[in-house]
Order: C-alpha cells, then structure tokens, then sequence
C-alpha cells in the first residue's frame, strides 16, 4: 500500500514540482545564512545599488545585502509558518474531529469556544499581548499566530467530519470493534487528507501574512529578518516609487511562490491518495 | 435468541433538545435461531431506527433487547457483541471507505478479532468466506471499491459477517439498491445462511421480498407494530387494514390493480374501504390480548387495533385507571 | 406515429475514452402509447431519456435521428432543443422532490417557469389540473417543505405536462416512493394519457412489475442496445429474449417463498461499454448462445408488435 503510493507519488508531475520548489526555497533558507559571512543588517555594501555579480540581489537604501537579507528571511518565514500552521491546524483538527464526530453536547461546548476566539480580534489581541510581553522572537510570534487562526479551521474540519460520519463505512468500523480515535484517525481521516493538507497550507500562508502584518507594526522580532519585514521596510522606504524593483520583488516573488507550490503539491497528492482520480 | 421488549426510541429535535420526536414505540418481538423475521414499513415506520438499536449503533431510549437473556446494553466488551451480531446495510458504496480497496473490510475483522492468525491461514480463511457467498477471490481481492459492482460489494460485507462466525445477521434494505438479476442471489444467500443456523432481522420495504425468504413477519408503522406472526399468515390473512392496503398497493406481474377485486367502493383506499370491517383486535377476546396493544387472532398471529370506535372508551378507562 | 427512433448512438465522453451508453437504437411509440422502459444500471435507458429531452455537457450525439410527430428533433443542439422541450417533449426527473426551491411558494415558482417560458399566466387551467391530480389549490400558496414526497411528485408533474406535450417522459419516478405513493403516482401518469394531456408517454423504469400495471408496451433495454419490446401482457407472460426470460423469472412476487420455488438470478455482469465485444452483448451470460452470436442480431418482428433481438426468437 505505501509503496504503491510512493510508485504514484513519483509519477505525478504537479507533486514532484511542488516538492521540489518548497525544497528548493527551504534549503536556500537552512544552508543558505551559513554561506554567508556578514549579518543581514550589516551595511556592507554602497546605498541603492542594484543586482551585480557582488550583491546579486542589490542593496537597500542603506547599503544592506539584498540577497542575505532574503536567505535570512526565508529561514525565519519558513519558521513562522510551519510553527504557527502546524500549531493551529492541530488545534483545529482536534476541536473539529471531536466535535464533528462526538456530536450532542461536547459539540455544542466546541462550537461555543470555537466562535468565541473566532469573533476575537486577533490582531488586536496579538498587538497586546505582544506589547504587553515584550518577547520578540520568532517562537513566540508563531505561538501567538497559531493559537488565535485555528478556529476557521476547525469549523471546516468539523463540518467535514459531521457529514464523513453518517457514512456506512463508518457504522462497518464500529461494528467491526474499533475504537472511536482509531476511527478518527483511520477511517475519516483518510477521507478528507488533501483538505486538511490544504488546511495547513492555507493556515501556513495565513500565519505568514500575520507575520508579516505584525512587523509592520513594529511588533516583530527585533533580532531577525523575515520576507514580511523586507517587503515593509522596502514599501517604508518607498522601494516602489524609486524603482529599486531589487528589493521588494525577492521577498514577494518567495511568498508567492512558497505558497503557490504547496497548492500545487496539494493538488497532487489528492490525485495520488484519491484512487478515483488516479485512473482519469 | 433475539428478543426485543417495549422497545423506545424517542429522538430529542429543536433548539437544546426541546421536542420530542418518538420513532419507535413499544415494539416487542423475537428472532430465533435459524429464522429469518423481515421488518416491513414504510418510510419513517422506524424499521431502520430497530435495526441500528439491534446493532448498538442507537441507544435505546426504553425498553430492552436481550441477546440469550442478556441486556445487550449491559455487555461491556462491544466486541464480545459484535462477535456474535453483525449488520450489512442499505448502500454497499457507502459501506466501503472509497480511499481503501475494498479488502481491507476484512484486513480490519483481523485486526480487531484474530490478531494472532497467520497471514496464510487468514488468507484461506478469507477466500472460503468469500466462495459462500458465490464470489471468486481472484476476482474482488485486491480491488477498489468503484471497481466492482453493487452485488459484489453487498456480498463481500456479508463474507465479512460470516468470518466472524456470528448467530444474527441484521440486514437493513440490503438489496433496494441492486439490478434485479442479481438482487434474487443475494435473497437466496440469505436463506443459506438461515439454513446454518444463524437468525436474520431482514429490514425492507418491499413486501415481495420480505415474503420470499422469511419465516416470521412484522408489519411496522408510525413506529408500532401493526401485525405480525408467520409470513403466510401474515400475508395470506392480513387482519390489519394497513397490511391490506400495503398488499394492494404492490405492484405483481401478471395481475393489475385494476383486476383486484374492488370491495365497497371504487374511490378511497383499501383503508378507508376497512373500516366497515370489524377491527380484529376489538373482535378478538379480552384473554388473547397476550401483549400490550396487539391482540393473539391465530397461532403466533398477532395484530394491533385498526383505529376503530372501540378505541376510545378503551383508552378512557386506560386513563381513569391512571 | 408520434415518436420515431431511428440508429440513436448517444456516447459518454471519459477520460479513458467513449462509453457507448446508447449504441444504435430504433424503435418507436405511437400515439396514446404509454410505453415501459425497463432495464437494469448501465443499459442506457437513462441515457435514451435523458437524450430527447437534453444532452448534457458529456454526451455526444454521435449519430441517428429523431423524429417526434413528423418533426426532426435537433437533440445536439440545446439551443434549437429549446423550442421542443417542455410543449413537445416533457420531462419528470428522477428526483423531482429536490426540483422545488425551498424558499419560494410553489405557486411563485409555477407562475415565473411560465412566464419564462412565454407562456400567458392563466392559473384556472392550472388550478383544474391540480384537482385532477388530486391536490387542492391551496398547494399554490405553500412552500414545498409543507408538502409530502407524493404530493411535490405531483406538482412536479403536473407543470410538467401543462403545455399538453406530445410525448412525456417520466424518469424513475417512483423508484424513491412508498409502496402506496407508488400506486398513487402511477395511476396519476395514466391519467395524464386517459384525459388526453399529453398523447404518448415512456416511463423508464427497473420496476418491471410497476411498469407492468400501466404501461401498454414494455421495452426492455440491455447493454445500450434493445433487447425486446413487446406488449406489457405478451412481454411478462412469453417473453422470447433470453435476458428478459431470465428477468422476469428473477422476480420475486408476494406469495412466491423460498421454500417453494427457489428463484434464480443471471450469473454475470454486462460487457463494460468502453469497449463493447462485438455481436450480441448478453451472449457471455446467455445459456442458448450459439456461434451466430457473434454477429449482432436485428431487432426484428417476431410477431406484430412483438420485435426481439435474438437469432433464437424465431
């Protein structure tokens, strides 16, 4: 079964070009920093200059590294999203498998608690929480992010999970002895894993942007650089109106294409996991 | 083997619960061993709703069923249970999960209940059950369940009840959504397994069919029984009117409705023509009337009251003595 | 001759290829004729139904015609089919109980079908029809939750066959009914015919018993291809094609048990329509299959108005 799944995985071209994008970015954000010998705020080279063999990625209004700040960028974007989205897609999951297939009144405590944080302002709620700390580092961001974005999630989730358990098969398992996480996990799961892939990847973007919107407001991480905090300083410094296309067309073009090839991965790995799909 | 008492289900619908919504009421029979007893109603009769309570699937909400005079809401271990009852339903679709081929319905008997049988035996295990129910092993292991057709899947579930070895089969509308040259087999895999020894509860809405394969008859509606007792009985000298109208409705090859012969007059159904009948519980005397609301017209016959006049000073002295 | 069938090949478009759901069909059904289409899944009897009415996005049409009153019928093209649909050929559709917008009085819903359809709001005409059917006008006034199944398959009905259409054609009509709203509804559709609301009619069916009750004539499908027709009588009593033999001995009947006469199904499944083998499409199930077999019987007249297709129906 699983290797049969790999033998399909391998031929499917939209899974293979996602990966190797998300793979591609992932590795310039991991290996990349350590090829690079000077710090991402370090003014190393000549003010405004754009790519050259020296500075590929051309330098900010203060003479920073472009292309050092990107490496650095992606290293702490990739940080924020995969912590934040991991973080709030298990919440997610497991408010809405639980409420979506235990039903009665544990559904209606989830649901409860489910709207209330959804009718929170998140970001007001961060901006406080984050003044109020005083912690600024990408951890912590991520903590915050993950923890207030997952309730949309969970409604999808449970949505899901109400109308997968009216299913015979569902009925076949328990009669077959299996136990209700067993079921959760193994029977219904199953059944709607592109959507919750597409869950994370959605909740990964969101938590990206949140990032993002969060250093704006100078509430990022004061010791690092991350692809919102490029493309903030580059609007602040008015990038755009000068032409220095160099400085804010790295950070967005990678926040495109990081999300773009996880969607495209999504894709994929519906048709290799969905048998029906498979054969068309 | 199988005996259900005053069994309830009253479902809670609306906002917090606040309505009450009964679908079964009061509903006593029994299944043997090596019986097949067929649930007949229509929709919303509540026939399903029993089915799920036989299988554990829905509380009872009053009542008891008891399995060899066992409460079978006081075994603990569902397995235990489930070893010896088991469920084949309506849509074979549904019954498999679409992502997984259709084998693993067996994959997970093993799993849950012979963890220690070698892949081999299983294996041999597996492809006689599936030669019981006339289906070629080569031809269904290992395939998707969109690659094989209704009556293979139906038969493939009930291959997987036999592994189990189980006493009681419940089989809720098994066969409303197969071809008719392929639905007759599955019918006559039934009355095999009936001749093994195992008891069915065959749930369905299509009168033709419960009378072909089964032994005792119970006519449901509204969620009460309006008759039941042996199928030739029950078929060949309905005393409840609802049974009547249900046999004339069904459409038969060779006679036509409008070759029945016509009683009373020509508009109206066969229920409104009834009422000049005598109603058979009313008739029947106060000594036969065995169970709560149904009244013993013949050997095992058993039949409710039709809703006649001698119903209500009935009920009245009901609620003085309440 | 009201409709007239001739070489329908109506093909499925897949992504492995084209499913020959309707494969080269001729019949027809003359008028006052309610005819019984019966067949099991896959033998393209949906496809022959759904096809006069309306091809959808993945049917071709890929050769045949078809004539209704003298009148060539453009079935591939939906706009040209526009003309035809609901005052010449009408349809019920299979779940007619879903058809109804939940949120707007049936009598709302009525009125805006007509004016869309050019046709002048007259709501006496309608009000007797309903009455007709058995459903007083009040029906008008009310939402489609108030109603029961039997009741909204009656409406449905009736706006189907307001405009007096040639031909009616009813999709499994009953197939999701109780056995009494069966009987309802079937005597209903005879009606239609009996008062001369609509003068032909094809009811597609698997219920060969409840196509039997009002149909004249029962045309029994296999495979895409015809396999017999017949007079509904002739058909349940001595029928000639082997399959509708077997078919018709499958079917339980109230009073036939077990014990007594054990029925017998048809071992087998059809031919897949991707690739149909060649010759008659029963013969790998059909227990008198010979050599001739191999090459497609006609659908011939074995006898007047009995036609089967079958070298062995002589």
């Amino acid at each position: 079964m699983r290797n049969e799944a790999l033998h399909f995985a391998l031929r499917n071209r939209k899974l293979v070009v996602g990966t190797v994008v998300v793979a591609v970015f992932l590795v310039a954000g991991v290996v990349g920093p350590m090829t690079i010998d000077h710090k991402p705020a370090d003014y190393v080279g000549p003010a405004m200059a754009p790519p050259s063999g020296e500075f590929w990625f051309g330098t900010t209004t203060f003479g920073q590294d472009v292309f050092a700040q990107f490496l650095y960028g992606l290293r702490s974007t990739f940080l924020v999203g995969v912590l934040g989205g991991v973080l709030a897609s298990v919440v997610g999951m497991v408010v809405g498998f639980v409420a979506g297939y235990r039903g009665g009144w544990v559904d209606e405590l989830l649901t409860m608690v489910t709207n209330i944080v959804l009718v929170l302002p998140a970001l007001v709620v961060l901006l406080i929480v984050n003044a109020y700390l005083g912690v600024r580092s990408v951890g912590v961001q991520a903590l915050f992010i993950g923890l207030t974005s997952w309730p949309w999630a969970a409604r999808a989730i449970r949505a899901q999970t109400f109308s997968l358990r009216s299913r015979d098969f569902v009925d076949l398992a328990r009669l077959s002895g299996v136990r209700t996480p067993k079921i959760i996990l193994r029977e219904i799961a199953p059944n709607m894993s592109s959507y919750l892939f597409l869950t994370f990847i959605l909740l990964f973007g969101s938590a990206i942007l949140i990032a993002a919107s969060l250093d704006f407001i100078g509430l990022g991480p004061t010791d690092s650089v991350s692809l919102g905090l490029m493309l903030n300083n580059a609007a602040r410094w008015s990038a755009l109106q000068l032409g220095m296309w160099w400085w804010f067309v790295p950070p967005g073009a990678g926040i495109t294409a990081i999300v773009g090839a996880l969607y495209v991965m999504n894709v994929g790995l519906d048709e290799v996991f969905n048998p029906k799909l498979r054969e068309m | 083997m199988l005996k259900l008492d005053g069994v309830s289900k009253v479902y809670r619908v609306g906002a917090f619960g606040g309505r009450a919504l009964t679908a079964v009421s009061g509903v006593g029979f029994e299944v043997g061993e090596g019986e097949v007893v067929s649930l007949i109603g229509e929709s919303g009769s509540g026939k399903s709703t029993i089915g799920r309570m036989v299988l554990r699937l829905t509380q009872v909400s009053g009542g008891t069923i008891t399995l060899d005079g066992r409460d079978i809401s006081s075994i603990r271990d569902r397995k235990e249970y489930y070893r010896q009852v088991q469920g084949v339903f309506q849509d074979p679709f549904s019954c498999f999960n679409p992502i997984f081929r259709a084998d693993r319905v067996f994959a997970l008997i093993k799993e849950q209940y012979f963890p220690g049988v070698g892949a081999r035996e299983w294996r041999g295990r597996v492809e006689d059950a599936l030669e019981s129910v006339r289906l070629d092993p080569g031809n269904v292991l290992g395939k998707y369940p969109h690659q094989l057709s209704g009556g293979q899947l139906q038969r493939m579930l009930i291959a997987r009840a036999v592994l189990l070895d189980i006493r009681l089969l419940v089989a809720d509308e098994i066969i409303s959504m197969l071809d008719a040259s392929t639905r007759i087999d599955v019918l006559n895999l039934l009355a095999d397994l009936r001749a093994r020894g195992l008891g069915i509860l065959f749930v369905t809405h299509d009168l033709s069919l419960g009378n072909y394969v089964s032994d005792r008859t119970v006519v449901l509606r509204d969620g009460r029984i309006a008759e039941m007792g042996p199928t030739p009985l029950v078929f060949g000298d309905p005393r409840h009117p609802y049974t009547r109208s249900l046999l004339a409705a069904v459409p038969r090859l060779h006679t036509k409705w409008t070759d029945a012969p016509v009683d009373g007059t020509a508009d109206g159904t066969a229920e409104e023509r009834a009422e000049d009948l005598p109603c058979a519980y009313h008739e029947a005397a106060q000594g036969s009337r065995t169970r709560p609301g149904l009244a013993e017209v013949a050997d095992g016959h058993f039949v409710a009251c039709s809703g006649c006049a001698g119903a209500a000073p009935e009920e009245k002295k009901m609620k003085e003595r309440a | 001759m009201a409709l007239s069938v001739t070489d329908l090949r109506v093909y499925y478009q897949t992504l492995r290829g084209e499913v020959k759901a309707l494969d080269g069909v001729t019949f027809s059904v003359a008028d006052g004729e309610i005819m019984g289409l019966a067949g099991e899944s896959g033998s393209g009897k949906s496809t022959l139904a759904k096809s006069l009415i309306r091809l959808d996005g993945r049917m071709r049409h890929a050769g045949g015609t078809v004539e209704l009153d003298g009148r060539t019928l453009p079935i591939a093209d939906d706009r040209a089919m526009d003309e035809f649909r609901f005052r010449e050929v009408s349809l019920i559709p299979q779940y007619s109980m879903s058809a109804l917008n939940p949120t707007r009085k049936i009598g709302k819903m009525v009125g805006e079908l007509l004016a869309a359809r050019g046709v002048p709001g007259g709501t006496a005409e309608l009000e007797r029809r309903l009455e007709l059917v058995g459903l007083s006008k009040d029906v008008l006034g009310r939402y489609p939750i108030e109603l029961s199944g039997g009741m909204k398959q009656r409406v449905v009905m009736v706006v189907s066959t307001l405009l007096n259409p040639s031909l009616l054609i009813a999709d499994e009509v009953t197939s999701a009914l109780d056995v009494s709203s069966q009987k309802a509804v079937a005597t209903t559709l005879l009606g239609f015919r009996d008062h001369g609301l609509v003068t032909s009619m094809m009811v597609v069916t698997h219920d060969i018993s409840l196509v039997y009750q009002i149909a004249d004539t029962i045309l029994v499908m296999y495979a895409g291809r015809l396999a017999e027709k017949a007079p509904a009588e002739v058909l349940v009593t001595a029928p000639r094609h082997p399959y509708t033999r077997q078919l018709v001995s499958a079917l339980p009947e109230v009073g036939v048990r077990y014990e007594d006469r054990r029925l017998a199904g048809i071992p087998g499944n059809p031919p897949s329509l991707l690739n149909p083998p060649g010759g008659c499409r029963f013969r790998d199930r059909c227990p008198v299959a010979f050599e001739q077999c191999a090459e497609q019987p006609p659908f011939a007249e074995v006898a007047p108005g009995h036609l089967v297709a079958c070298w062995k129906a002589e």
